[in-house]
């Protein structure tokens, strides 16, 4: 039997074959839409850079050569040189590592926070729910970069404090989102039937409820992921994120914007990477709602 | 009667809807004896289907008495962590009674990896052979199922933990007639190999007159009448309303 065979089986021999079918059937709708290839390419691709900088950058991205700052394209410098004379090429490529890092960590953090909160909400409702909703309520009515400007004041700039900061803002939406799939499924028969059964509702709560909610969770983490790089990006443009010297986009555009008229390739560089990488996350996200939305299966 | 599985009495359920309360169930009482199936039927919005939920246990706002297999309930009381081993239902709706990603094999052995069962993997294909399921559907997920494969994979579910009580909600109501007559015969069969207490919902008279040994009739939460079966059969009532509503079929 062939591994597609296997795949698509019609009546799987255990629990990991129906898993696997399921998956499999999931990125065969994927592979059908070429913006989705493209984001997850893009996706993986700047997975894959920031994993094999050392190898690809070439150069220290921190080393200096003030001889040669600002540097057109040429054969020793692939992008040219920034202000202190360092290699663009090679900070662009150092620069997915603050990147990645932002965004894997504000969707580590916000995500369950925002499944949590929403879920408990939808599910126990009354009294429960409407404290939850009132405190995200609190937290979405403050404007996103405001409050992570304030916030990274008071704890002072770098990446773990942007990525704090950036988490406070972002949770409140997935708890929106948890807290009405949750009311839609509450009382459907199937969580009835597994009250009856008698499951614990901590394990309706994981088990059967969950589930249910992560699809358009994750659609929307995803889809918010190009504003958290733009948030990022914003920070690091006002000296807020990332310090220097490290090599981060939004730091870099910061730093050209001085020599933009005659050296425009040092702002335009990790411009085009942060407009690159945000459309990589948009698309990527458009494609898992065909994958995952139960409504288009 | 000497043995009665389930004694309900003078139930009286409540909703409140802002300040307005609803009386959806007045003063109920009824019993089913062991080993019978005991039919409920009326009209829709007669309050039969919020009975079985104050019995099941998803409801907590009633009055009365519950008296299931000697356990007892009063006024609102939470059902036990045994419960589920004297009750279990099937529902209305096939294609919404069962979890879209879960496959048949987790719907069937949760309830009993729960209560920590041995045996649950042999349990799940003995249950599936006796709804008439292949193994071969064991791994499928609600998706790859028919209504009526749903349905079994529904009652199998509720068999799962040998319930003496089992209660049937309109169990036929969403599937075609060919495929209705399967799951009534196959849930006759079962009642033969298992002896299961079935407490019957509908609101169709051929199926209830067909299945039960007593029914009774309710009209805008109110229990009007009980029949014994020689009067089933002939469609023979004595209030006015019972009388109305097996014309009605009739006609139908």
């Amino acid at each position: 039997m062939t591994l597609h065979a296997w795949l698509i089986d019609d009546a799987p021999a255990s629990a990991w074959q129906a898993q696997c079918g399921g998956y499999y059937r999931g990125l065969r709708r994927a592979m059908r839409s070429p913006s989705t290839v493209f984001g997850i390419v893009s996706v993986l691709g700047i997975v894959l850079i920031a994993l094999l900088a050392p190898w690809l950058g070439r150069v220290d991205p921190n080393a200096q050569d003030i001889l040669a700052r600002l540097q057109p394209a040429s054969a020793q410098h692939w992008l040219g040189t920034d202000q202190l004379g360092r290699d663009l090429w090679s900070r662009l490529i150092f620069g997915t590592r603050p990147t990645l890092l932002i965004v894997v960590l504000v969707a580590l953090l916000s995500a369950p926070m925002g499944l949590v909160v929403g879920i408990c909400s939808g599910y126990f409702g009354g009294w429960v729910s409407a404290v939850l909703m009132r405190i995200t309520d609190v937290f979405m009515a403050f404007p996103r970069l405001v409050l992570a400007l304030a916030f990274v004041a008071v704890l002072g700039p770098g990446i773990v404090n942007a990525v704090l900061a950036i988490t406070i803002t972002a949770w409140p939406p997935y708890a929106r989102l948890a807290r009405t799939e949750t009311l839609a499924i509450r009382n459907s028969e199937f969580i009835h039937a597994a009250r009856v059964a008698g499951i614990p509702t901590w394990r309706i709560l994981l088990g059967h409820v969950l589930p249910l909610c992560i699809p358009s969770t994750v659609i929307r983490v995803t889809l918010d992921m190009a504003g958290v790089i733009l948030t990022a990006a914003g920070l690091g443009f006002l000296g807020l994120g990332a310090q220097p010297p490290l090599a981060e986009w939004g730091a870099m555009v910061a730093a050209g914007r001085q020599f933009i008229f005659d050296q425009w390739w040092v702002a335009a560089v990790p411009g085009a990477a942060i407009l690159l990488g945000s459309l990589a996350f948009n698309l990527l996200g458009d494609g898992l709602r065909d994958v995952l939305d139960p409504k288009n299966a | 009667m000497d043995d009665a599985l389930l004694t309900v009495s003078h139930l009286d359920v409540f909703y409140k809807r802002g300040r307005e309360s609803f009386q959806a169930v007045r003063d109920v009482s009824f019993e089913v004896q062991d080993g019978e199936t005991f039919g409920l039927i009326g009209g829709s919005g007669c309050g039969k289907s919020t009975i079985l939920l104050v019995l099941s246990g998803l409801d907590g706002h009633w009055r009365g008495e519950i008296v299931l297999d000697g356990v007892v309930r009063k006024d609102g009381q939470r059902a036990s962590a045994g419960h589920s081993t004297q009750l279990q239902m099937v529902f209305q709706d096939p294609y919404g009674s069962l979890h879209p990603r879960h496959t048949v094999d987790r719907t069937l052995s949760e309830p009993m990896r729960v209560r920590g069962l041995e045996h649950v993997e042999q349990r799940v294909l003995e249950v599936l052979e006796h709804v008439g399921l292949d193994s071969r559907f064991r791994f499928r997920y609600p998706h790859q199922l028919s209504g009526g494969q749903r349905q079994r994979v529904a009652i199998a579910r509720a068999l799962v933990l040998q319930p003496k009580l089992l209660l049937l909600d309109e169990p036929t109501s969403a599937l075609d007639a060919s495929v209705q007559a399967e799951i009534l015969n196959l849930l006759m069969d079962l009642k033969k190999q298992l002896g299961t207490t079935y407490l019957f919902v509908s609101h169709d008279l051929g199926v209830i007159g067909h299945l039960c040994d007593r029914v009774a009739v309710m009209q805008q939460g109110s229990l009007v009448e009980t029949l014994a079966p020689e009067n089933l059969v002939e469609l023979r009532g004595t209030h006015p309303y019972t009388i109305e509503l097996f014309q009605n079929s009739q006609y139908a």
